[in-house]
């Protein structure tokens, strides 16, 4: 039972992440029925009084916490303060967006990564390839993305400028979110590969007779995917974050849109559902790359 | 980006006319901020209707924005915005890093431990998720913009710092000033600060790039100071309506954040291959 303390690892962190939120909803200064209403409410006290009852904010403090843990169990998050709506409902409606801009924006980074390191092995494609990487890791997400609109949507109007509909509004989302992130990869697997191609197995499998094609699929490209796994985490992190900007520049419904509203908004159930929500992705991930290692690596299987 | 990302990065070697150049453009932005008269006579704040969308050209080298601002005037007066973003985030999470670091280093095990696993979780995420999330607890200002980055920008230098608190406690110098009878305090400062002082500065310069890319993305998604204040990502963003006749609004606040921060990258990957040359 390798995976036993890891998998406590991951509901501490969860049941850690669910007490913040509690927590944050509960410090935070401000009314909670006060936001709800609006500023130039005209509801009285009574109704006042009444929706406090029904959102539970008259029990005791440690009542309200374990009524938040069982209910987030049940992925209820309570009730959003300026849409009136479950946050549940909320996230639910606008997530396939934003997995369809995420799910190709990963899809797409792999594919330049892999590109990149495959054919950047002379010392000129090295250099050229460092020199673009900086160059994409460096620049912000909302600024290719200005510059892919001005050029694509603006002059040679191939693509819509805003909007969610289809697969044309998705291309220059994607490819904005996902140029760092491919830069990033491009970096971790050049690297990988280098580093694979020093050790001496390599020798040993061109001497067995296999061809270059077959050396990298089946053995160096192996190797370089370590390293690149151990970033998963933080890759998912770059295209939450990411998100929120893109679907924010190019008018995207999704995820980061309703994050972006609900944190201008002080919809503080909405933000803190997020956040768990953040987390637990988190933790998946992590424990996916934990399952993933020995598949990877036949040396870890027998190690510990 | 995280330590991690440095370690196992490919090690591109700078040539040193890149990191001249790069030491270059940091001196004329630290000149900008703080001289931003001697770069424009212009004010990056005066709308001048007639002069709208004005092209770059003699008189407007960026060009105008939609009020008729002066762009290369707004990018100037900029620099001070971002740079005290970038160097107010980075100085006090360094020192709040070492801190914590020295403390974690040196503190009992179990202390150590946890606070280990809650700087992972924190490492394995990118500055600007965490920022985000710490701006949706305090709420957008410039005030809480600058507090996020600060916040999202610590691990890094916790974790950097207790891996060399730990290198040097129990190193002989270090059991020689104990055995001396010199204060705790006056150890760690003499002896154990120093020795993970290389390392921190490289990671800062890198840092320094890594906040202002933040700040000005918190700024871009406007939950940070207001228009018509010439913060790049601002700018940005309030270009948006320009774009389809004016591609220059889009151009240059990005190329002052990119140029920066390729700067500050270029900058801390060349003092990082000094010292580990030392070090060999």
């Amino acid at each position: 039972m390798r995976y036993l303390p890891r998998l406590v690892g991951a509901l501490v962190v969860l049941w850690g992440a669910a007490t913040l939120a509690f927590l944050v909803l509960k410090l935070v200064p401000g009314d909670p029925v006060a936001i709800m209403l609006g500023a130039q409410t005209q509801a009285s006290d009574a109704v006042k009084a009444r929706i406090r009852e029904d959102l539970g904010l008259d029990r005791p403090p440690f009542e309200q916490y374990f009524g938040y843990l069982g209910r987030i169990l049940l992925l209820d998050f309570g009730t959003s303060y300026r849409l009136q709506r479950p946050v549940s409902d909320v996230i639910g409606a606008q997530l396939p967006s934003t997995l369809a801009l995420t799910g190709a924006a990963i899809v797409l980074a792999l594919l330049i990564a892999l590109v990149i390191a495959i054919t950047a092995r002379g010392r000129v494609s090295r250099a050229v390839a460092s020199v673009l990487e900086l160059l994409v890791i460096s620049s912000p997400g909302f600024w290719t993305g200005l510059l892919l609109l001005t050029l694509f949507s603006f002059q040679l109007h191939w693509f819509p400028v805003s909007g969610g509909q289809g697969l044309a509004a998705l291309v220059l989302p994607a490819i904005t979110l996902a140029l760092p992130i491919a830069g990033l990869l491009s970096q971790l697997l050049r690297h990988g590969l280098d580093s694979a191609n020093a050790q001496p197995f390599v020798t040993s499998v061109l001497a067995r007779g296999l061809g270059p094609v077959q050396l990298l699929a089946r053995h160096t490209l192996r190797h370089a995917a370590l390293p690149a796994t151990t970033f998963a985490a933080y890759i998912v992190g770059a295209l939450l974050g990411g998100a929120v900007i893109v679907e924010q520049l190019f008018g995207r419904p999704g995820i980061g849109r309703v994050a972006l509203e609900a944190i201008t908004n002080r919809d503080l159930p909405v933000v803190m559902a997020l956040v768990f929500l953040a987390a637990a992705v988190f933790v998946v991930i992590n424990l996916i790359v934990d399952a993933l290692y020995p598949l990877l690596d036949p040396r870890l299987r027998s190690a510990r | 980006m995280t330590t991690q990302a440095l370690e196992t990065r490919t090690r591109l070697r700078i040539p040193p006319v890149a990191a001249i150049v790069a030491g270059a453009v940091l001196l004329l932005l630290v000149a900008a901020a703080f001289l931003p008269g001697w770069f424009t006579p212009l004010d990056p704040l005066a709308t001048d209707t007639k002069a709208s969308e004005l092209p770059p050209g003699p008189g407007h080298p960026f060009g105008t924005d939609r009020l008729g601002r002066d762009i290369y005037a707004r990018v100037v007066h900029g620099a001070s915005i971002s740079l005290s973003f970038g160097f107010t985030a980075t100085v006090v999470a360094v020192v709040t890093g070492t801190v914590i670091g020295l403390a974690s280093g040196l503190a009992p095990r179990w202390v150590d431990n946890v606070v280990q696993r809650l700087l992972e979780i924190l490492l394995a995420l990118p500055e600007l998720l965490i920022a985000l999330v710490i701006i949706a607890m305090l709420g957008a200002g410039t005030v809480n913009l600058v507090i996020a980055i600060t916040i999202a920008a610590v691990p890094v230098y916790a974790r950097i710092v207790r891996a060399g608190t730990l290198q040097v406690r129990q190193a002989a110098f270090v059991e020689a000033a104990v055995a001396l009878g010199q204060r705790r305090g006056a150890i760690v400062v003499r002896r154990i600060l120093p020795n993970v002082i290389g390392p921190l500065l490289v990671l800062a310069t890198i840092g320094v790039g890594t906040a202002i890319i933040a700040g000005s993305g918190l700024s871009f998604l406007g939950l940070g100071p207001a228009s018509p204040t010439p913060e790049w990502g601002l700018m940005l963003s309030d270009g948006r309506g320009s774009l389809a006749t004016a591609w220059w609004v889009a151009v240059f606040p990005g190329l002052a954040i990119t140029a920066t921060v390729i700067s500050t990258t270029v900058l801390g990957r060349w003092l990082q291959a000094r010292f580990e040359g030392r070090e060999a």
